[in-house]
């Protein structure tokens, strides 16, 4: 009986050896993938940085209001932003490999349907920034124009475009990351569609002295002419 | 260390290829051989003016310089009204009805299509090509929706160059003070400031130039892309001015024209006329950073002066447009103008009706901080000029208030005062202009 015990036990622990002696080096492995990709990732950073500097993204940002969102949002300048992104999202692939190189059967799947979730990531990552950027210019060139029409309420019409343009480029990022798709859909159109009518009918009562005023002007120019002789060139 | 002048005209830098010219229009220039004179007007649906046009350039050809070989061309951007046949009908056979005389040499006229999808350099290019293949020493540019032309425009446009061997010759109008207000408080005291010539016309659209400088512009490769960015008038005068060409203005006369029925809005206007002068300084940095001051361009011609309609201004809406832009624009305005400028401009904002003042330092200030950012492209470029407008508005507010009952004189010495700020605050252009992007 003692035998049977002693040998089980002998067993359970050669078999325990075995285990031990097969992931030790898998751990190493694992670390040494973390370690290289660590190193990687803040490489990439250091090229992300250089590379944006050099194509002066600093000041395109700047230009087309990106950094100002930023700033107002408290978070870094858009060249950090995107370096920090770099080396977060190669640290990460390095991380999902090490785990893989594990060996651990359950994990494999799990970490083959993250890295191929990755890429929709980034390209969701991607239609926000381009979205966010198309939502600043067209919102800016929408004050711009109000101001310069002499209407009232620009910045209400700025805020306007720009919530529009954002909404739906969420709804495009979220779509493209396939998060509740049906939900985010059915919800989009509702607002929109909303949106678009509160608009259309608050247009329609507030405006309706203006839009008077740009019919005559577009049909009778001669009245509009009345207003205003002195010449700018 | 000095930076290679871009807009410098070397014969070796081969330009862009030619426009390749119709047969039709080589055939007529063949014909018409060497000329002394080639007047050029572009025309795209002008059929109620460019007749009269076409008289006057004709008359004052014949009555001013009887004994020259000279051509009247005209290039049209493809009208739909007309034009051409009007151009064709409107050639004077016997010119004793008008001056009791003949001319002494045939007079040429020549009529040509050009590339409208090019702009006002598909025309220019045509006139040039032309001038080159003429031998034509002076070729003056002429607008064909004038009402007020006279033959002497013709004298006064060529004579400087036929007689004086000038180079370039911009135009002086007799305008009612409310007239040009963008010219006169932005374009020309910036201008002159910067390029240190007191030219009070910079864009202006009657022009004149030697056949010398038509075929240095010819043969200049980057200077045919500046006059596609800045206009005809305003790139062969900075080019005139950058290469040391020698340059005069010479007076006109009131400058009345058909207005179209779609007149482009303010916001066009200023934006391609400012986006011009803009373009210009930065292409030019290096012709115009070192110098100092401003001369007086020698001027032709006898200024005088008739009475012109008067012209009714809405200072309410000037007024509220600048007030508007202070009030809604704070963010852009902030990110462009110099912290001390954006808070004394906060404060023109806060000034009653009556007091309301836009000091000329201020406002040179503000052009200038502009102008640096346009060229460190600080915001994309039409958003940073349509920013400048309403700011343009406070201005020109200001400038009727100070003038409503100023004579001519006194309008000009209050112009010749704004002239003066923009030139001692050069140094501060250079300075804001060079602020690293």
């Amino acid at each position: 009986m003692a035998d049977t015990i002693m040998n089980s036990l002998k067993e359970m622990l050669n078999h325990l050896a075995a285990a031990v002696e097969q992931f030790l080096p898998r751990l190493l492995v694992m670390l040494m993938i973390i370690i290289v990709g660590w190193l990687i990732a803040i490489l990439s950073k250091t090229i992300a940085r250089r590379a944006l500097a050099l194509a002066k993204f600093d000041a395109l940002s700047e230009s087309a209001g990106t950094a100002q969102l930023l700033r107002n949002a408290a978070l870094p300048a858009p060249r950090d932003l995107v370096a920090s992104l770099t080396f977060w999202v190669v640290w990460i692939v390095f991380l999902l490999l090490g785990i893989d190189a594990l060996g651990v059967v359950s994990l494999r799947d799990q970490i083959s349907q993250v890295l191929l979730f990755l890429p929709q990531i980034f390209v969701a990552v991607l239609i926000l920034f381009v979205g966010f950027l198309l939502a600043n210019f067209l919102a800016r060139a929408a004050l711009l124009a109000a101001v310069n029409a002499n209407l009232p309420f620009a910045r209400l019409l700025a805020g306007s475009v720009r919530f529009l343009v954002v909404l739906l480029t969420v709804s495009m990022a979220l779509e493209q990351i396939a998060l509740a798709h049906r939900t985010v859909l059915i919800a989009f159109t509702i607002l929109f569609g909303a949106v678009m009518l509160g608009l259309a009918i608050a247009f329609g009562i507030a405006s309706q002295h203006l839009a008077r005023q740009v019919l005559q002007k577009s049909f009778s120019p001669g009245e509009a002419e009345k207003e205003e002789e002195i010449t700018h060139l | 260390m000095m930076k290679a002048n871009p807009i410098a005209i070397e014969p070796g830098v081969p330009g862009p290829e030619p426009a390749e010219l119709p047969d039709d229009f080589l055939r007529q220039l063949t014909a018409a051989g060497e000329v002394d004179i080639l007047l050029f007007v572009p025309s795209l649906n002008n059929r109620d003016t460019i007749g009269h046009v076409m008289n006057a350039l004709q008359l004052g050809l014949v009555k001013y310089f009887p004994r020259e070989r000279t051509a009247v061309l005209n290039a049209d951007g493809g009208s739909h009204d007309g034009t051409p046949q009007v151009v064709r009908d409107s050639i004077i056979t016997d010119f004793r009805a008008f001056l009791a005389a003949n001319p002494l040499r045939t007079m040429h006229r020549i009529t040509a299509a050009y590339d409208n999808s090019k702009g006002s350099w598909g025309a220019l290019e045509l006139l040039l090509s032309a001038a080159e293949l003429m031998r034509a020493k002076a070729c003056a540019v002429v607008s064909p929706d004038l009402l007020s032309i006279a033959p002497e425009w013709v004298e006064s446009l060529v004579r400087p160059i036929r007689r004086q061997e000038f180079d370039f010759v911009a135009p002086i109008y007799h305008r009612h003070k409310y007239e040009g207000l963008l010219i006169k408080n932005l374009v020309a005291p910036v201008f002159r400031a910067a390029y240190g010539f007191r030219i009070r016309e910079p864009m202006g659209s009657e022009f004149a130039f030697s056949g010398q400088l038509a075929s240095r512009l010819l043969e200049s490769g980057g200077w045919q892309q500046r006059c596609c960015e800045v206009g005809p008038a305003l790139g062969v005068m900075a080019a005139a001015i950058a290469n040391d060409y020698r340059t005069c203005q010479s007076f006109l006369g009131p400058r009345i024209y058909q207005s179209r029925r779609q007149e482009p809005d303010l916001v066009q206007v200023f934006q391609d006329s400012v986006g011009a002068l803009f373009q210009g300084l930065e292409a030019d940095h290096a012709c115009w950073a070192n110098r100092d001051g401003s001369s007086q361009v020698p001027t032709f011609g006898f200024e005088y002066s008739v009475a012109l309609q008067p012209v009714r201004v809405s200072r309410k809406r000037l007024l509220q447009g600048f007030r508007l832009g202070v009030e809604e624009l704070g963010a852009i305005l902030e990110a462009i103008l110099a912290p001390d400028t954006w808070r004394a401009v906060q404060d023109l904002g806060k000034l009653s009706d009556g007091g309301f003042h836009f000091p000329d330092e201020l406002w040179v200030r503000v052009v200038y901080e502009f102008a640096a950012s346009y060229h460190r492209s600080v915001l994309a470029r039409d958003h940073l000029l349509q920013a400048l407008l309403p700011l343009y508005r406070g201005k020109v507010f200001s400038f009727v208030m100070e003038t409503e009952r100023a004579t001519t004189a006194e309008v000009e010495n209050r112009l010749e005062e704004l002239c003066l700020a923009c030139e001692r605050l050069k140094p501060y252009l250079v300075e804001r202009w060079s602020q690293e992007k």
